[in-house]
């Protein structure tokens, strides 16, 4: 079926954002850094993922499936506007804490 | 094609277990905010996973929608609090 190779491939590039936002939340060496890479790539692999299910959800084409695919569109563009807002939110609270940046030749953090 | 959804949803609950490490050894609380939110954002999707492997996902859409909503309340008032109490000599 066609509808099985689109969903496979939105959802196996979802998978990939996420893994490397959690290599990024894993490895670099600051938290502004670790909220620049989660928050880019939370946000995209969550548009991927979820546009995927949606489609996988509406490949019946009845009125009820029709609907809760509408609900899960919903859902991404609630995610699309949250996840920046949430992150803007979380960098503005540490720079207003007094946290100060990293910069190259420190230690990890 | 349902083992393959079963399959991606338990790496996604792996990615979670690993994002948690961040939530516990963080060393400032502003770590532990990020990994709160890199959980919560994986739920949302996880739960629509579980939905579509139960076959039930009228049921389990509306869960998805209030946990996306309350992530985003719980974190910016979680970094209202931070930025209200924090002091640079508490960090380092």
């Amino acid at each position: 079926m066609i509808i099985d190779i689109v969903v496979i491939t939105f959802v196996v590039m979802g998978l990939v954002l996420f893994s490397v936002g959690t290599l990024g939340i894993l490895r670099l060496p600051d938290a502004y850094t670790r909220m620049h890479a989660a928050g880019k790539l939370d946000t995209l692999g969550s548009i991927c993922l979820l546009f995927g299910l949606a489609l996988w959800q509406g490949r019946h084409f009845d009125l009820a499936h029709l609907i809760v695919a509408a609900k899960i569109l919903l859902i991404l563009v609630f995610v699309s506007f949250a996840s920046p807002t949430a992150t803007h939110d979380m960098v503005d609270a540490g720079m207003r804490a007094g946290i100060i940046p990293w910069r190259k030749g420190d230690k990890r953090r | 094609m349902e083992r393959f959804l079963f399959y991606s949803s338990l790496f996604v609950l792996l990615l979670m277990a690993l994002s948690l490490y961040r939530a516990i050894a963080g060393p400032t609380p502003l770590d532990r905010i990020l990994g709160g939110n890199a959980i919560g954002t994986k739920t949302t999707v996880l739960i629509i996973f579980i939905g579509i492997i139960f076959e039930r996902v009228d049921m389990f859409v509306d869960i998805a929608l209030a946990y996306a909503m309350l992530n985003f309340i719980a974190v910016i008032a979680a970094s209202r609090y931070f930025h209200k109490k924090g002091r640079e000599a508490d960090f380092y």
